[in-house]
């Protein structure tokens, strides 16, 4: 059995930021992280993030993890750091059960553990969906970004928000045709500026479409796509055939749960947090005294939302552990005055919907 | 199907090491995991599903899906998405569920 005061399951943003704000709280940590390198989806983000100056907006995603593992630096000893290393259960004694590699199992008991597992890519239903070529945008932006490795050579994409419009960007980067980005919706969902890149490549951006097939034999020989009406039906006599090898899916993300779940903590279905997400209360703390989460595990949003919450769940989780922060009060209302600025536009306004459903009162 | 090059990113890819799929030598870098290794080998298809025995790709790169496991030096049910390539590993294509040994 290992000892630490804080656990933290997950170093992407938020359990990075988690890990920083609980040190300096004064409490020992331990990252444990799947990966084999800590930063989470900032591994792959070779675009500038946008956001705020707090959350390093202007900087490549790819550049952020070091900047975060410089604040960890100092703590020395008091912080361990697992890679390669996979949490598999919180048992109802408190005790954190988690994979080494491929063989040595590991238990912890720690006094309170924070969960920022972030999400997984959500699939999307059509004739044929599981035929090799059809993969999550976020995988194609794996291979490409840290392996160095192109999907294919003609890739259809479906999905017009962000990830599917940047991901289409870094397609072409990476010297691969796109040959359309299609959307279900009747407007584009990600940002103006990502859509006008690729417009401007040359690249149709077909809204009120969807792909009801995929063709091929052993692997993605072609897709058919649809216009639809405004109530989401295909519309008969539309269908189009594109010549393509690989399907980008990038229909959203879901939170990643089942750690949580199996923990017992009560979890509740709120599709503006986009799946099924721990109940909490304001203090960042699920139904299961000393299990807190932060980013996308609670509801999928930004990584700059993701580092705030950590923040400030890892000062919460500290506290409770024995290790209240100096100005602690001060502190909290300043990372809440930031996420609140965040989430300032349109879209925060849905994230907010949302954590008002989830959130309790205390 | 490797990127040579790349307007921001540079790859430095560790030594090269050879591999077999299904008996047919291949080669790859250390430091990738299998599953990008075998798709700059231009093969899309790691396996079949277990029921209908249909062909299986992988899905999300990141551990989560399993839609990419094969068999490795014997071991069955291996994700190759997260495990990394080593010198003169034997990768199959999976056909059934697997057995343990
Ligand atoms: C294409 C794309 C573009 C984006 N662009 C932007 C942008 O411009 N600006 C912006 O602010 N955000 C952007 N985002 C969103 C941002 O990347 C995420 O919101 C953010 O990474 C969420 O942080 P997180 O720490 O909650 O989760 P993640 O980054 O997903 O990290 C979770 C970590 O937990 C680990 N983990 C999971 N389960 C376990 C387990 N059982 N045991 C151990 N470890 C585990 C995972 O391996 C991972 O490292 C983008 C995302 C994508 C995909």
């Amino acid at each position: 059995m290992r000892e630490t005061e804080v656990l933290i399951i997950g170093g992407g943003p938020a359990g990075l930021c988690a890990a920083v704000s609980a040190l300096e709280s004064g409490a020992s940590v331990t990252i444990l992280e799947r990966n084999r390198r800590l930063g989470g989806q900032l591994v792959k983000q070779t675009h500038m993030f946008f956001g705020s100056k707090e959350q390093y907006a202007s900087f490549r995603g790819i550049d952020i993890p070091a900047i975060l593992l410089e604040k960890l630096e100092k703590y020395g000893d008091k912080l361990r750091v697992e890679t390669d290393c996979t949490a598999l259960g919180i048992y109802e004694d408190g005790v954190v059960t988690a994979l080494f590699g491929e063989e040595r199992y590991v238990k912890y008991l720690p006094k309170a553990i924070v969960v920022a597992t972030g999400a997984s890519e959500k699939a999307l239903a059509f004739e044929n969906n599981d035929l090799p070529g059809i993969y999550g945008a976020g995988a194609v932006q794996t291979l490409m970004n840290v392996y160095g490795v192109k999907p294919g050579n003609k890739v259809l994409m479906v999905g017009a928000g962000n990830i599917g419009l940047i991901v289409s960007y870094q397609l072409m980067q990476a010297g691969v045709e796109v040959v359309a980005v299609l959307d279900a919706a009747p407007k584009i969902g990600g940002y103006c500026v990502h859509a006008s890149k690729i417009r401007r490549a040359g690249v149709p951006i077909l809204v009120s479409h969807t792909v009801t097939r995929a063709l091929g034999d052993k692997t993605l020989e072609g897709a058919i796509v649809c216009e639809m009406d405004e109530k989401f039906n295909v519309i008969e006599g539309t269908e189009k055939r594109y010549d393509c090898d690989v399907m980008c899916i990038s229909v959203g993300l879901t939170p990643l749960t089942e750690l949580l779940g199996m923990a017992g903590c009560e979890m509740k279905y709120v599709p503006e947090l986009s799946g099924i997400v721990p109940a909490r209360n304001k203090a960042y703390m699920t139904s299961r005294d000393g299990i807190f989460v932060a980013g996308d595990v609670s509801g999928i949003e930004e990584a700059s939302a993701a580092m705030v919450e950590g923040y400030l769940a890892g000062l919460h989780c500290a506290a409770y552990a024995g290790y209240k922060s100096e100005n602690f009060a001060q502190k909290v209302e300043d990372l809440e005055g930031q996420l609140a600025k965040l989430r300032g536009g349109p879209s925060g306004a849905h994230i907010l919907r949302g954590i008002q459903k989830n959130v309790k009162e205390d | 199907m490797r990127i040579e090059e790349h307007p921001i990113l540079t790859f430095e890819r560790g030594k090269e090491l050879t591999f077999y799929l299904d008996g047919e030598e291949m080669k790859g870098y250390e430091g990738e995991t299998i599953q990008a290794a075998i798709h700059a080998n231009k093969v899309k298809l790691l396996g079949y599903s277990s029921e209908l025995k249909r062909p299986r790709g992988f899905y999300c790169a990141i551990g989560n899906c399993s839609s990419c496991m094969m068999t490795v030096d014997g071991v069955a049910n291996v994700k190759t998405c997260t495990t990394l390539l080593k010198e003169g590993m034997r990768v199959e294509t999976q056909k059934d569920k697997g057995v343990l040994r």
